[in-house]
């Protein structure tokens, strides 16, 4: 008999067995779920596994299909990059609060801008009244990103910016400021997240409708690869899908929908996949149910490397590496407790460690209350640090493979996510799935489901549903100046009347008679940029010519 | 038979997040009311002049961006300009405790944080609507 045929009979007598002394000692709850709510059974075995093969599904390190992770040695040769994205008020202020970080131990900047500016108007515009400076950065023009970065080598950091709809014109200003400080454009290294799909499913900061908003990225991918090689054009984002209420597993088919539209359009526009598709990154989210998060990050790596040699015939082994920035669960904390924020931010960052992420911020503990202050901010980043140093998940590679557990948890994850990925191809693709409102449905749908589960106490949210106790008003929250919004529009004002304007003029027209054709629009966008045009000129010229995106509300 | 409480639901701002709308506006929608979702990037100019062609019993606001003490009263004040001052104002999302009593005096009735069960919400716009 062989040896799984022994265990079948051995697995039988155990659920025998166990079915004896369940009516003696009956089990918690009827059914198990993970985060998702996927049942977990209450054995898992090698029969798990039965035909599965070691090669196909998991290979080794640093190789393809790359489940293990995509480099040889992982945390043995560095730690990923811990990466708090921070930013608030104005350029002066953010700039000290970065420095702040840097002296703390992170590795990498990651730039949160504030809503005017990623929805690309000015200050001073009229939706822009008690949102500047609030989430974010206020950033009108390259004045201000010169003051942001003064001090910071950017032949030195890499920086991560969350920008998305004008993700051409804050690349553009990053250029301008390196070419100040004497740093030629090959030398810069970060992220763009300039994942527009993804805003239009969860994240809310579009401006312009598909078409116009895949031909900006594709024109960044293009100038990208010739002038800025280290460059991440894109990060391709699962977070906010979570966010808005997804499973592990649509979280994955989402993102990775949103990756094969972005491939499309730029081979559709006539690059080479190789030429592009190594400077892909994603951004996944870190939930609590620590093995079904390990199990996500593996079966994306999985499921993308396939997608990219076999549907897209890419040859750079780069190509099909998925490389992710990992950030926990904002609507995973709570505003009752909320210390206990650290130990399930503490917990999520493990998971992303033991999923091989390049990159990770944590969250901090106050931030279900308001932006996070400096002392919680440490907490965060702490955290961090004592997953690195302390806890030993760092010293070998991929240490949960092979638990009968997440290995099957992998394939599940991998499983739906590809019944997923056809259904959105037979709806045509991510854009026309996204338009129908497909993908906003089914993230709403796990959302809703989510809260009545917490309402009806099926599942339990420590401090929230049990647990809880009388609390006072927590003290000592953020608050950002209110007046930081007058003095931001007292400085365009100056700014307005330094300027040499004829060049803006000039370079605005330049703009837009090349955003009429077919152009890349990254040359006249770095002319405008340098010429000290605004955020929200340069959008005004583009929503001119481009239109702006007209979502369907539904809920 | 009871006229049904008809609801607007806005995202006044530029705030993206409207996870937390949309569940509330199925819950209340599920609750039985007649409920409409403004969508996102609303201006409170936008807000009222919907409430008032809707004819509805409450407008409920919300915001995670911290633009609340700004955009909130805003509403409010136009609403009573309008001649709709008995439409129940209430809100929600990330909104420092601190907060609460501005808003409150500026006429929002209630401020509902992060982890409020949908049911608190619907309990209170049954108890608490001014339009019969």
């Amino acid at each position: 008999m062989s040896e799984n045929e022994n265990l079948k009979k051995a697995v039988e007598a155990y659920e025998a067995g166990v079915q004896k002394s369940l009516a003696k000692f009956p089990e918690r709850r009827a059914e198990f779920v993970t985060g998702s709510g996927s049942p977990v059974k209450r054995l898992y075995t090698p029969l798990d596994l039965e035909g599965r093969s070691h090669a196909a599904d998991l290979g080794l390190p640093g190789e393809y299909p790359y489940t293990r992770g995509v480099q040889n040695t992982m945390f043995r040769g560095r730690f990923w990059t811990m990466r708090q994205y921070a930013g608030f008020s104005n350029a002066e202020e953010s700039n000290k609060r970065y420095k702040f970080l840097l002296e703390q131990g992170t590795t990498g900047l990651s730039i949160a801008f504030d809503l005017p500016t990623q929805i690309g108007y000015d200050s001073d515009h009229a939706l822009s009244q008690g949102e500047v400076g609030k989430v974010g950065v206020a950033i009108d023009s390259l004045a201000d990103m010169e003051i942001l970065f003064d001090g910071i080598p950017l032949d030195k950091v890499s920086t991560s910016m969350t920008i998305n709809a004008p993700a051409a014109v804050l690349l553009a200003m990053y250029i301008a400021v390196a070419e100040k400080q004497g740093v030629t454009p090959d030398k810069l290294n970060g992220t763009i997240q300039n994942d527009i799909l993804k805003e239009y499913v969860a994240r809310g900061t579009y401006i312009f409708p598909p078409a116009p908003s895949m031909r900006l990225i594709t024109n960044i991918f293009e100038y990208c690869s010739k002038e800025v090689a280290n460059w991440n054009t894109i990060s391709i984002s699962g977070y906010h899908i979570r966010e808005a209420g997804s499973t592990a597993s649509q979280e994955v088919a989402f993102t990775i929908a949103d990756g094969i539209a972005y491939v499309e359009a730029a081979v559709k526009a006539g690059l080479d996949v190789d030429d592009f598709a190594p400077r892909l990154s994603f951004f996944f989210n870190a939930h609590n149910d620590l093995f079904e998060e390990v199990a996500k990050y593996r079966a994306a790596r999985r499921v993308w490397a396939k997608i990219m040699k076999e549907r897209f015939g890419a040859k750079n082994p780069k190509s099909w590496m998925l490389r992710f920035h990992t950030q926990t669960g904002g609507s995973t904390l709570t505003a009752q407790q909320p210390d206990n924020n650290v130990v399930r931010v503490a917990i999520q960052a493990l998971a992303a460690v033991l999923g091989g992420t390049q990159s990770l911020h944590t969250n901090s503990r106050d931030e279900a209350l308001a932006l996070p202050t400096e002392d919680s901010v440490r907490i965060a980043l702490r955290t961090q640090q004592i997953i690195a140093y302390e806890s030993g998940a760092a010293e070998t590679v991929d240490p949960l493979a092979g638990s009968y557990y997440v290995e099957s948890l992998t394939n599940r994850v991998e499983e739906e996510a590809l019944a997923y990925l056809k259904r959105i191809d037979e709806l045509g693709g991510a854009v026309k799935a996204i338009e129908q409102g497909y993908v906003q449905q089914e993230i709403q749908d796990s959302a809703y489901r989510y809260q009545m589960d917490v309402e009806k106490g099926d599942r339990v949210v420590v401090g929230l549903n049990k647990f809880q106790v009388k609390e006072k008003a927590p003290e000592g929250l953020l608050r950002v100046d209110p007046s930081v919004g007058e003095r931001q529009v007292e400085k365009l004002r100056a700014l307005r009347a330094k300027r040499d304007n004829g060049r803006v003029k000039a370079a605005l027209a330049a703009l837009e008679t090349a955003a009429k054709g077919d152009a890349n629009l990254m040359p006249p966008i770095l002319e405008a940029v340098r010429a000290y045009a605004t955020l929200g000129e340069i959008c005004d010229v583009m929503r001119g010519v481009f239109g702006e995106y007209k979502p369907s509300v539904m809920f | 038979m009871d006229k049904k409480i008809r609801v607007l639901v806005a995202k006044p701002g530029l705030d993206g997040h409207d996870r937390g709308a949309k569940v509330i506006a199925r819950a209340l929608r599920d609750d039985g009311m007649e409920v409409i979702y403004t969508g996102l990037r609303q201006t409170p100019e936008q807000i009222v002049t919907a409430a008032i062609q809707e004819d509805v019993d409450v407008v409920a606001l919300s915001i995670l961006s911290g633009a609340h003490n700004h955009l909130f009263p805003r509403v409010t004040e136009l609403l009573v300009e309008k001649g709709a001052g008995d439409i129940l104002v209430i809100g929600g999302g990330v909104i420092p405790e601190a907060d609460y009593d501005f808003l409150k005096s500026k006429g929002v009735a209630a401020v509902f944080g992060p982890g409020t069960p949908t049911k608190s919400t619907i309990d209170f716009i049954r108890n608490n609507i001014k339009r019969k």
